[in-house]
Order: C-alpha cells, then sequence, then structure tokens
C-alpha cells in the first residue's frame, strides 16, 4: 500500500525578530513565533501588554521598527487576502438597516466601490458561511440588534467567506457571557480543524482557551514565550518572561498566573479569572 | 364657490403654475439626495455632521445673499469648505468627531449672525433672513434648475460609488484598512457628498430646517425596512411624497386661510415628516413590544 507523502501542515505564519516602537516607546521587542495551517493559537496577555498591537502588526496596519512577518511565505501587506480579521468590537446601532446576511456578504466585496449586485453564486456562498458558523436562525435580523456572541458569530462568517489561510480574532470572548463563550470557542476550533486555517486568538484569559489550543503566545513585559501549553504555561517560563517571579497554580483544571512571593506588591492581571488567589 | 372631485384638493391654477412645477421638480431632485445621503449618515452615525452642515449653510447663504448673489452657491461653498475644515481637525475619529464639528459649527453660526445682521439692516428687503433660514421655494429662479441637477448628480453618485466601503468603514476603521479601503478618502467624499446633499436640501426647505428633510425620511425608512438598500429606496419616496404633498399644501394655504396669506412650504413638509415618522414609530413600536419574534412586518 502507497501513501501519499507526508508533506505536514503548511507554515501559514511567521513573526520573526519583530520590535514595534509606538511615540517614542518601546511595546514589544523580539517577537517571534510561528503558526501552521489548522492550527488553534491563543494569544495571551493581560490588556495593554500588546496583543492588539501585534495582531495590528500582523494585518500591516502598524510597520515594526525590525523584524519581519511572513505569511504563507509572503512578506506581509496590506489588503491580504490570506488573512481574515474579526476585530474585537464592531460600531453599530441597533437601527441600522442591514442584516446579519448583508454583514456576511460584505466579506466577500466590501472593499469594492459602488452597491452590492444580488447573485445567485454570491447568495449560496452568503447561506453556506451562515449555516458554518450556525446562524441561520438570526441570519435575517438587524445586525444591531444581535447579542455580542450571535455578532461574533457573524463576524467569523464575514472574515471567513473570502477563505482566508489565517484567521485573527481579537478578544473574540471579551464580554460575553460563558455559554455563548463556549460556543464560540468549539465554532473557532472546529473551523481551524476543518479548513485548516490557522488562527489566532487573542484574550486576556486563557481558560476558556485551555482544551483547544495546539499552542500558546503569552505576551508580557514586551516579548513573548511560545510553544505548547505545558511548554509556556508553567512557574520557570513566565517567571523568565515577567522577569521576576510568577506562580503557575493549577485550580480544578483552570489556570492561574498570581505574582510569586517576594512579588506580592505587584499588581498582575490574574485577578481576572474571577478567583482570588490563594 | 362649489368644489367637487379632485378640485378640493388641488385648488384653481396648482397644475397650471410656472413657480409650482419648480417647486415639484426641485423637490422630487432634492428627496433623491437626502434620501441616499440621509440612509448613509444614519449608517455611519453622522447626524451631527449632517445638522452641523445645515447651520454652516446658514452662513454661507446668508453671506451669498449679502454679496447679491444666489444663496445655492453660499450653502455650497460653506459646506464644502466646513467638511474639509473637519477633516481637518479629525472628524474621521469617531471620538474626535463630535468635538470637531461641534468647533466649525459654533464659528459658522458666529458668521452666520453677523452676515444676517449686516443683511438686514444694509438693505431694505426683510425676507433674506426667513428665505435662507426657512426656505422660499416658490420664488427660486427657473435658471436654477439645471445647477441642482448637476449637484445632485454629484452627491447621489459619490454615495452610491463609495457604498459598501462607506458601510465597511463605519463598522471597524482597523478592519476596512486592512481590507485595502482608502478610510481617508471615503470618510471626505461622504462629508462631501452629505455636504451637497444639505445644501440641496436647505435651498428647498431652509438652512435651519435642512436637517429635518435629511434626517426625517431616513429615520422613518429605517423602521419599516432592514435592508440597506430598500431603506435608501424608501427615504427617497417618503421625501418625495413629503415635499409634493408639502408643495401643495402651501398652494391651497392661500385659498383656505380666511386671510388668503399662504403658509411656508417649509412648515408643511417638515410637519408631514415629523407625522409620518411619528406613526410609523407607533406601529413598529407596537410590534416590536410584542413577545420575541424577529420585528414582524418589516421588509426583509
Amino acid at each position: 500500500m502507497t501513501h501519499p507523502p507526508e508533506t505536514g501542515p503548511e507554515e501559514i505564519l511567521r513573526v520573526e525578530a519583530v520590535r514595534v516602537v509606538l511615540s517614542g516607546r518601546l511595546i514589544i521587542d523580539d517577537v517571534s513565533f510561528t503558526c501552521l495551517g489548522g492550527e488553534f493559537v491563543g494569544l495571551i496577555g493581560s490588556n495593554g501588554a500588546g496583543k492588539t498591537t501585534l495582531m495590528r502588526v500582523i494585518l500591516g496596519l502598524v510597520r515594526p521598527a525590525a523584524g519581519r512577518i511572513l505569511v504563507a511565505g509572503e512578506p506581509r501587506s496590506r489588503r491580504n487576502p490570506l488573512i481574515g480579521y474579526v476585530p474585537q468590537k464592531i460600531n453599530l446601532d441597533p437601527d441600522v438597516p442591514m442584516r446579519a446576511r448583508d454583514l456576511v456578504g460584505l466579506g466577500l466585496d466590501g472593499h469594492r466601490f459602488g452597491p452590492p449586485w444580488p447573485s445567485a453564486k454570491r447568495a449560496a456562498r452568503v447561506d453556506e458561511m451562515i449555516e458554518a458558523v450556525d446562524a441561520t436562525g438570526f441570519a435575517d435580523s438587524r445586525v444591531g440588534s444581535l447579542s455580542g456572541g450571535e455578532q461574533q458569530r457573524i463576524m467569523i462568517a464575514h472574515a471567513l467567506i473570502s477563505r482566508p489561510r489565517l484567521l485573527l480574532l481579537d478578544e473574540p470572548l471579551a464580554n460575553l457571557d460563558i455559554s455563548s463563550e463556549r460556543e464560540v470557542v468549539k465554532l473557532v476550533a472546529s473551523i481551524a480543524a476543518r479548513h485548516k486555517v490557522a488562527v489566532v486568538v487573542s484574550t486576556h484569559d486563557m481558560n476558556p482557551l485551555l482544551t483547544v489550543m495546539s499552542r500558546v503566545v503569552y505576551v508580557a513585559a514586551g516579548r513573548v514565550a511560545s510553544g505548547t501549553t505545558d511548554e509556556v504555561v508553567t512557574t520557570r517560563t513566565l517567571s523568565r518572561l515577567y522577569g521576576h517571579d510568577v506562580d503557575v497554580i493549577d485550580v480544578n483544571g483552570r489556570v492561574l498566573v498570581v505574582a510569586g512571593r517576594e512579588n506580592e506588591g505587584l499588581h498582575h492581571h490574574e485577578y481576572d479569572n474571577g478567583e482570588p488567589p490563594p | 364657490m362649489t368644489h367637487t372631485g379632485a378640485s378640493w384638493i388641488f385648488e384653481p391654477g396648482f397644475f397650471s403654475s410656472g413657480p409650482v412645477h419648480l417647486a415639484l421638480i426641485v423637490g422630487a431632485t432634492t428627496a433623491c439626495v437626502s434620501g441616499v445621503s440621509g440612509i448613509f449618515t444614519v449608517v455611519r452615525g453622522q447626524s451631527f455632521a449632517g445638522h452641523a452642515f445645515s447651520d454652516i449653510g446658514a452662513a454661507g447663504g446668508s453671506a451669498a445673499f449679502l454679496l447679491g448673489t444666489s444663496p445655492l452657491f453660499g450653502f455650497v461653498v460653506m459646506n464644502l469648505v466646513a467638511a474639509g475644515g473637519m477633516d481637518l481637525i479629525g472628524v474621521q475619529r469617531r471620538r474626535s468627531r463630535d468635538v470637531a464639528t461641534g468647533v466649525v459649527l459654533g464659528a459658522a453660526l458666529g458668521l452666520a449672525a453677523l452676515f444676517l445682521y449686516l443683511g438686514t439692516t444694509s438693505s431694505s428687503t426683510t425676507g433674506a433672513t426667513i428665505s435662507v433660514l426657512f426656505g422660499d421655494i416658490f420664488a427660486l429662479p427657473p435658471s436654477i434648475v439645471p445647477v441642482i441637477v448637476i449637484l445632485s448628480v454629484l452627491s447621489v453618485g459619490v454615495s452610491l460609488v463609495l457604498y459598501r466601503p462607506l458601510i465597511l468603514s463605519s463598522l471597524s476603521p482597523d478592519l476596512s484598512t486592512a481590507r485595502g479601503v482608502p478610510l481617508r478618502l471615503t470618510g471626505v467624499g461622504f462629508l462631501a457628498s452629505l455636504a451637497l446633499a444639505v445644501s440641496l436640501s436647505a435651498i428647498t426647505i431652509g438652512a435651519i430646517l435642512s436637517t429635518a428633510l435629511l434626517i426625517g425620511p431616513a429615520a422613518t425608512a429605517v423602521r419599516i425596512t432592514r435592508r440597506t438598500g430598500f431603506a435608501i429606496l424608501f427615504a427617497i419616496l417618503i421625501a418625495a411624497f413629503t415635499t409634493w404633498l408639502g408643495v401643495l399644501l402651501a398652494y391651497d394655504s392661500y385659498y383656505w386661510t380666511p386671510s388668503h396669506r399662504a403658509w411656508p412650504v417649509s412648515f408643511f413638509i417638515v410637519s408631514l415628516i415629523f407625522m409620518l415618522y411619528v406613526a410609523v414609530e407607533v406601529v413598529t413600536g407596537r410590534v416590536r413590544a410584542s413577545p420575541k419574534n424577529g420585528e414582524p412586518g418589516e421588509t426583509t
């Protein structure tokens, strides 16, 4: 019996020694990591650690002071059809006349001039995406009237409809209740697996992603540590990253990162998990 | 005189009057413009900018009167300059947008105060203030029609060309920049289109009231449908209907009022827009208050 040669998943994103300086301030330095097709990557860090900046660099919205970024082997550029992006929030009043399915369609051609022209092909593609994100029930509602979780689904369909290789989601779990949080995580994980898309999800709380992440990119103190959860989320690695002692504690399968004994005066983000440190 | 049938509604001479023809043509043209611009103003949440243009236009219109030219010229020039000013101050960033608009608006209203003062004190015609601020559609010169048509085509054309980028960039600036939408060009293009729309609306129902024609029909249309394209169509129809009916009522009011003094067209148009909005609000509001059933009665 002959098998086709094992090529393995393709490298979709390569971030190489990237440094970002914004108005004279060093935001992140010497950041390197890679993502493969089908991988679910958690971009973890407290608010203000530089997660959004890193995403904007990958999107081509911020020019790095040093280093380079390759998307599917090519230097990254704006208007890169290989990248799908879901912003943290969209500005939309409830009475704006636009149905959820219209927003999904704009993922295909929203950057083009002129009004959208209906076609059977376009409608079929939109329907297919709406089904893929399980949004059939509210596809004809106004986008502005949808709940946070429903809007996330629609925005994921919007980003995915142009068939990108890399999907970036900026804090998709912020402001979601626990059940929609779970649903969105499940959906994104299945998309990564099914469509062989490299998915990068930024979040300040890694716990909802622990079971689905294939790789962690942990941002702290302007640098990153990347690898599997077991490699990165350890007392030793994170202490080195933060530049001082932190403890990684397992509480019933959830992870808390708290300041080490000598640094009790320092403030961290670990209370985000809703549990006080022991 | 006894009235029968349609003559009750259309007082004598309505269909043969030159100024009425002109008013109907101008009304229909500006209805198209404010319908298109109005919906994008609602989608982009820029109704404050629309309102600012109406006040800024008042300064331009009164300056034009002072210089002896058509108020339309003043509306257009002043509003286009203001659009540029708002862009420079930073109207594109959502947070600083209202502040920038407010600064430009305040300065313009000061100018309007000066020009209207000079205009009314230096000439014997006291009608300047009224016609600039509240409109005088029956007194428009026929030569203005080609200018109005050209400006209308420009305003509608720019909005339609920028249709999708306008929606995308209002959802998320980062998202649209990443998709290659020229954010600033889109924003400036829309401001210019809006500036023209408000100017045309100002020549129809007056500078101060022009926002009513821009926002009113659009606000009513978005209650009826959840599709952007249909909303534009409905806004145009509502604007055209209220303008035409307003012209008719104003014409008739000469015969209906005991003193035979016709009431202003602007009053009728704005009142009709308001009544229609309230009526639709009551109907759809009652539907929405019923248990969650996906806003029935809407056009999907």
